[in-house]
């Protein structure tokens, strides 16, 4: 029997718009171009501003970051149809092989938009403080799926009358035991909860499960 | 031909995760460029879209369907029924998502296609492969073509300008008849010489294409 080599795993990136998405993507790449073959897909809904931000940053050669245009709908290209999506991170599986790890981001979306199964292998969800206190209480699909959920800029808590307890108590209502990460990524070293939890999904990462017979 | 009727709808739907979605088929461009803002504006852009790029592409794919067709020589056909590079690129990007799909759908032959074309089949073609591997015949393949050719850039309309979805659909149905008119004679000559197929051109829409590959801001891939 052959061995396929094993794919890379892929993660997405998703959240509501301004949440702090492109801004996690950059400290990951940052924090782990070094020791991971990365690549990056963005689905910015206008243009190419994070790719460009990404690119902008230096953290990646920019032929590995590639950006997909989602016809107005950001939640499509991850969810409901994902060819675009899938050409493009295997168009880099391709040209930069053997990956480690694509991070795909999504563009900025509501609280429902959660990536197919069919398109990554994990996902996180990126909210922030200034969304307001109740978002994970409201769940849906995202907060309640993601394999992460990161909850950014909690510097900002106090400024807007978040109160982090509320938003930590609910999201374990809504996700149990799976894991979560209060952050602030705009600090140095703000993303190192998350950077130490992706290194642990690359390392055990064993590639997809085989399709049943 | 013994394939279901309702293998047609399910590759004519606008759901069918094969790329469509984010293709406007100009639309976008000819918003941006004032020549499509409501209702009536788009009924001229849909019926010229139709009567141009949709009766050729509807021939194609007629083409692409019958038994023994030789998908290449009709790919090279489509390339030069295509004068826009953009629009070819926009073409075999959602001709090789639609082979992705279509291929899990119905497996077979589809993948002598992918073998054939690896940069991807030009979309017309793809469809035409695609509905005789879901056991369909030629007249299917032009009528799954030629209503693309006006839903696409329809759902792009509605998304781009908010035009109430409803009078939108009552424009597609009211274009019914103008979609059989195309489909009967792409119908047709299906079977015969490839290199006589229709081949009425659009200029504008070539343009639109080109002015929308080079345009910094874009929400559709095409």
């Amino acid at each position: 029997m052959r061995h396929e080599p094993k794919r890379p795993l892929r993660v997405g990136v998703g959240g509501p718009v301004g949440s702090g998405k492109t801004a996690l993507v950059a400290a990951l790449c940052r924090s782990l171009a070094e020791q991971f073959n990365i690549a990056v897909v963005t689905n910015d809904i206008y243009t190419t501003e994070d790719a460009d931000f990404l690119k902008k940053q230096g953290v990646l050669e920019s032929e590995r970051i590639s950006a997909v245009q989602t016809g107005c709908c950001p939640h499509t290209a991850i969810r409901d149809d994902i060819s675009e999506n899938l050409e493009a991170v295997e168009e880099l599986e391709i040209r930069f092989a053997p990956l480690d790890l694509v991070l795909l981001e999504s563009g900025g979306d509501n609280l429902t938009a959660t990536f197919s199964q069919g398109l990554v292998d994990r996902q996180i969800f990126v909210l922030d403080v200034s969304g307001g206190d109740k978002v994970p209480r409201k769940g849906g699909p995202s907060v309640t799926l993601a394999d992460l959920l990161v909850i950014n800029k909690i510097d900002l808590a106090p400024l807007v009358g978040a109160d982090l307890e509320v938003m930590r108590r609910d999201s374990i209502a809504q996700r149990g035991e799976r894991p979560m990460a209060f952050c602030a990524l705009n600090r140095p070293g703000g993303a190192s909860e998350i950077v130490e939890w992706l290194i642990g999904q690359v390392s055990t990462w064993a590639g997809p499960s085989p399709a049943p017979l | 031909m013994d394939g279901p009727p309702v293998n047609a709808m399910l590759l004519a739907d606008g759901r069918f995760p094969a790329g469509g979605h984010a293709h406007s088929g100009g639309m976008e461009s000819a918003v941006a460029a004032g020549r499509v803002t409501d209702i009536d504006s788009l009924a001229r852009f849909l019926r010229g879209r139709l009567s141009t790029a949709g009766l050729s592409a509807a021939a194609l794919a007629a083409a692409a369907s019958v038994e023994d067709a030789d998908w290449r020589a009709l790919d090279t056909e489509a390339d030069a029924r295509t004068p826009s590079a953009a629009v070819r690129w926009a073409s075999r990007r959602q001709g090789k998502q639609l082979i992705r799909t279509a291929k899990h759908l119905w497996p077979g032959r589809l993948d002598v296609l992918a073998g054939q074309i690896p940069q991807g089949p030009h979309h017309p073609v793809a469809m035409g492969a695609a509905v005789a591997a879901a056991g369909l015949g030629a007249a299917d393949a032009a009528r799954c073509t030629a209503f693309n050719a006006v839903a696409g850039p329809a759902g792009a309309a509605v998304r781009l300008l908010g035009i109430d979805p409803v009078q939108v659909h009552g424009l597609l149905a009211e274009l019914a008849e103008a979609i059989e008119q195309v489909v009967e004679p792409a119908a047709a000559c299906a079977a015969g010489e490839i290199d006589i197929l229709p081949c009425p051109g659009s200029v504008l829409l070539d343009l639109f294409g080109e002015q929308h590959a080079i345009s910094e801001v874009k929400l559709f891939a095409s």
